[in-house]
């Protein structure tokens, strides 16, 4: 049986042990119910329980080994010529084999012996799948019929189904802490390999980024230079045009729709302006190198400057825009927030309105627009899509905004797009730069969001 | 004392004119920060639209077409896998030097070719295999027009340009203009759009194929970012003690909310595919990717809506004997359900329009087949969207602008039902 159709006939053995247990329930109290410790779908679930998760589990240890210990065996068997290649080799015949498998086309001749190596792969994969089959099945109805046997008048079912629901419950939040580990360990373990090649100072201090490596040793134009300074430069020169767009905007919109707007503009304005957060942002990438590029391109022109088609300014541009609501609506929030009486107490004293908010809210309100502001900046340097489709690939170390620069997210996303060998410092390079992404937008988080809840406190 | 007092209500006077125009100023720079805002909105779409609304026709060529029984079925067998075989776009060819006898000379007879898309063979294949009985006879046959073509007919080409820059040449335009003398050209829905996978001829490439592994790869979110983003909110809300290691639970969900999601993709790479063997290109990775992606903003709505449900019912379950989980799963989740869910679709719409970590974990390859299950090595819709605007061709641009169209409607219904469901249960206790 595939192991769809197991999981399947799981399902359907589970529900059915749902029914058996509840109506033991009912026999061993003659149908008495009242007499029972829980209620009588607490004995179904328990059975069911029983009769699902061991089999489940069982199924998916099986399903993990199961691949690698066939390919061991296979290989153990392949002819002694084969076997003493060096891995790398070995992995391709592996490959090959797997393919035959499959019934794909393979990249060499068909081998005899690869002939019967494929087909060993396919009889061990059989003997394998009709012993899941078959334990799986056994397993289920025995942990089935077992657990319908100890159901008794005094069983304490409901005990037992929920302290499993709670192991569930428990299990399910700890995955936000193994996704961090794992985003640490994958992005840590290839960078430390990374840094075996080419050591952290020439990646942190380098100025010239070329990660082709010569594949031969005569290949011209190939150094494979990682220097990371000019894509920090690039990302920050992107993300400080972006923020020039973003802050003033939407600290300004967030101001007029808290402070003057009426409740129909609010109403309005606001869910419009909140659209922009919603479009993905291989739109906004798309707009960006459709529309704007080519725009700045034209009317600086217009004016005899010359301005590359793929401008960190476009770039920036669209950029802020996407973040615009983002700014505008966490400065709502902490606008908000400000007391009343602190407004009334300002215009009290003959204040105006513009007066009141430049004195009073802004200054009270700044820790959290200065959060909103850093979560803002760590969400652009992140941004992946406008910069691969509207920004460069050329490491520029330049601060002339109409040039085209690179980022790190560019280079991450072209270092590991396609073709790839995983051990070549090309490819590290990606996850060292995804570990210095993480990184910094990690230190901008816990602080935006120290700073943030550290504010609201204040006026808690 | 009235001489001071009179000395500062004057100075108050003189400054005033000065601070209310200070205050009007203000005010028009918070309007026109909002309209600005509104305009970079309309812009966007409008530019979208704009390009885009174009490709939802497409320009058709009828050609006259003589079905040479000697080349398609010279035995007269009439069995359809005989009559598949042969060649189509010889006679499509054959038909256009037909239709054209003045062309001569290799480079204009190729040219020739190329008003009619190098999918108008499998349009004549389709037809023949469905009528056998016009074998011999000349048929009328409406194919799709090559790309370029289709932009002139749309207008995309500036015809006054000189020719050398110019994509389409004289001559084409001489052949095209011959065409719509005789009738011969019309605009049609492009239904291929909606129904093909990609390819590299604008005018056969479809976003089904993309929509398809969008379906797949959202299913897989849907089921394991749902439960898994509802039991933590559960845990979190209603059992977990107050100690460090829920702190450390709450702070990483916060901080994962803002990790860039490219950072996700790594993950993905470097856990699913590399370490765990997973296949590359597969829905089901994306989805697994997209889940850990999504998961805290579901798992932060949940919290939420978990939070409003006022403590009253729990004490009132609690008080009629309820267990501590009876009381939550039969009385606080389905009160907190509307919520939850509203959040859900808001996770789903925000994982529909992600690319970023799709394109780490090879979901970005040139796919033609429509997949069939989350398998299936498959692209999805923004990446699609991606892989289009890469695309040199002019038509490749209303085509991507389409597409992104379509995209944007899927997640505008999406927010609407959020929107819909949030104020039919909205409940204030």
């Amino acid at each position: 049986m595939s192991a769809i159709a197991l999981i399947f006939t799981l399902a359907l053995l589970a529900v059915f042990s749902y029914w058996l247990g509840r109506k033991r329930s009912f026999a061993v109290v003659n149908g008495e119910a009242w007499k029972l410790h829980s209620l009588p779908s607490y004995y179904g679930f328990y059975t069911a329980i029983w009769c699902g998760i061991p089999a489940l589990f069982v199924l998916a240890i099986w399903m993990f080994f199961e691949s690698s210990i066939i390919t061991h065996l296979v290989v153990a068997g392949l002819p002694e010529d084969i076997r003493s290649l060096t891995p790398d080799r070995l992995n391709l015949v592996v490959n090959d084999i797997k393919n035959l498998v499959t019934g794909n086309i393979v990249s060499a001749e068909v081998d005899p012996s690869m002939r019967a190596a494929a087909d060993h792969y396919i009889h061990l994969s059989n003997i394998s799948r009709a012993a899941l089959t078959v334990l799986v099945l056994v397993l289920a109805i025995a942990g089935a019929l077992l657990s319908m046997r100890t159901i008794r008048r005094e069983k304490r079912a409901r005990n037992a189904v929920e302290s499993i629901v709670k192991i569930f419950l428990i299990a399910s939040s700890t995955i936000a802490i193994f996704t961090t580990i794992g985003i640490v360990l994958s992005v840590l373990f290839e960078a430390i390999r990374f840094f075996e090649t080419v050591p952290l100072t020439s990646f942190l201090f380098g100025l010239e980024w070329s990660p082709q490596m010569a594949i031969r040793e005569d290949q011209v134009g190939s150094s494979g230079a990682f220097g990371a300074i000019p894509l920090f430069a690039g990302t920050l020169l992107i993300s400080f045009i972006a923020m020039l767009v973003a802050v003033p905007i939407g600290l300004m919109s967030a101001i007029y729709l808290a402070e003057y707007a009426g409740k129909k503009v609010r109403a309005v304005a606001k869910p419009l302006l909140e659209i922009l957060a919603g479009i993905p942002t291989v739109v906004y990438g798309f707009f960006a190198a459709l529309t704007v590029a080519p725009f700045i391109r034209d009317s600086g022109g217009l004016i005899g400057l010359d301005v590359s088609s793929e401008s960190a300014l476009a770039a920036g541009l669209v950029m802020g825009i996407m973040i615009i609501p983002f700014v505008s609506s966490l400065s709502d929030d902490v606008i908000n927030a400000v007391p009343q009486a602190m407004r009334d107490g300002s215009e009290g004293l003959g204040a105006t309105k513009s007066e009141t908010i430049k004195r009073v809210i802004i200054p009270a309100a700044l820790p959290g627009i200065v959060g909103g502001i850093l979560l803002a900046v760590s969400r652009a340097i992140g941004e992946t899509m406008i910069v691969v489709m509207a920004a460069g690939l050329s490491a520029n170390l330049t601060a002339n905004p109409l040039e085209a620069v690179t980022t790190v997210t560019v280079q991450i996303v072209t270092l590991l797009v396609g073709d790839q060998e995983f051990d070549s410092p090309k490819t590290l390079a990606a996850f060292a730069l995804g570990l210095l992404l993480f990184v910094v937008t990690l230190i901008l988080n816990v602080i935006a969001l120290h700073v943030v809840r550290k504010y609201r406190e204040q006026y808690e | 004392m009235a001489n001071s007092h009179k000395y500062t209500t004057h100075i108050v006077r003189a400054g005033l004119e000065k601070r209310y125009k200070k205050e009007a100023r203000f005010r028009r720079m918070g309007l026109a920060a909002i309209i600005m805002g509104l305009i970079f909105l309309s812009m966007l779409f409008i530019s979208i639209i704009g390009n885009g609304y174009t490709a939802f026709w497409q320009t058709f060529v009828q050609l006259e077409i003589h079905l040479d029984a000697s080349v398609i079925d010279p035995e007269r067998t009439r069995d359809p896998e005989i009559i598949s075989a042969a060649d189509f776009g010889g006679i499509v060819k054959k038909s256009l030097r037909d239709m054209y006898p003045e062309v001569s000379g290799r480079r204009d007879k190729r040219t020739l070719y190329r008003l009619v898309s190098s999918g108008a063979s499998y349009y004549l294949q389709d037809y023949v295999v469905a009528n056998p009985e016009q074998i011999g006879s000349t048929i009328q046959l409406w194919v799709p027009a090559d790309d370029d073509v289709d932009m002139l007919m749309k207008g995309h080409f500036d015809r006054d340009k000189p020719e050398a820059e110019r994509r389409i040449k004289d001559n084409q335009i001489a052949w095209v203009d011959k065409l719509v003398d005789q009738g011969r050209v019309e605009s049609r829905f492009n239904k291929t759009f909606f129904t093909a996978g990609d390819s590299r001829e604008p005018e056969l490439a479809g976003i089904w194929g993309a929509a398809t592994g969008s379906f797949f790869t959202l299913v897989v979110t849907l089921l394991l970012a749902f439960p898994l983003g509802v039991a933590t909110a559960v845990y979190l809300e209603e059992f977990a003690p107050q100690n460090k290691w829920t702190d450390l639970i709450e702070v990483n969900i916060n901080n994962l909310a803002a990790v860039p999601s490219i950072v996700f993709g790594l993950l993905g790479l470097a856990v699913f595919i590399n370490f765990f063997g997973m296949p590359r290109s597969a829905p089901l990775v994306g989805g697994m990717v997209l889940t850990l992606m999504t998961l805290p903003t579901i798992i932060i709505a949940s919290r939420a809506a978990l939070k409003s449900v006022p403590p009253s019912i729990r004490e009132a379950a609690l008080g009629i004997g309820a267990s501590k989980m009876q009381m939550v799963f039969h009385h606080v989740l389905p009160l907190a359900m509307p919520g939850m869910l509203t959040g859900t679709i808001i996770g789903m719409a925000q994982a529909l329009g992600e690319s970023a970590p799709l394109l780490m974990i090879g979901m970005v390859a040139f796919i033609v087949d429509i997949p069939t299950s989350a398998m299936d090595p498959s692209t999805v819709l923004p990446v699609q969207i991606y892989l289009w605007a890469d695309s040199p061709e002019r038509a490749f641009v209303e085509r991507t602008s389409a597409a992104i169209m379509v995209l944007l409607m899927f997640l505008i219904t999406m927010n609407a039902l959020a929107v819909l469901l949030r104020k039919k249960f909205e409940r204030r206790w």
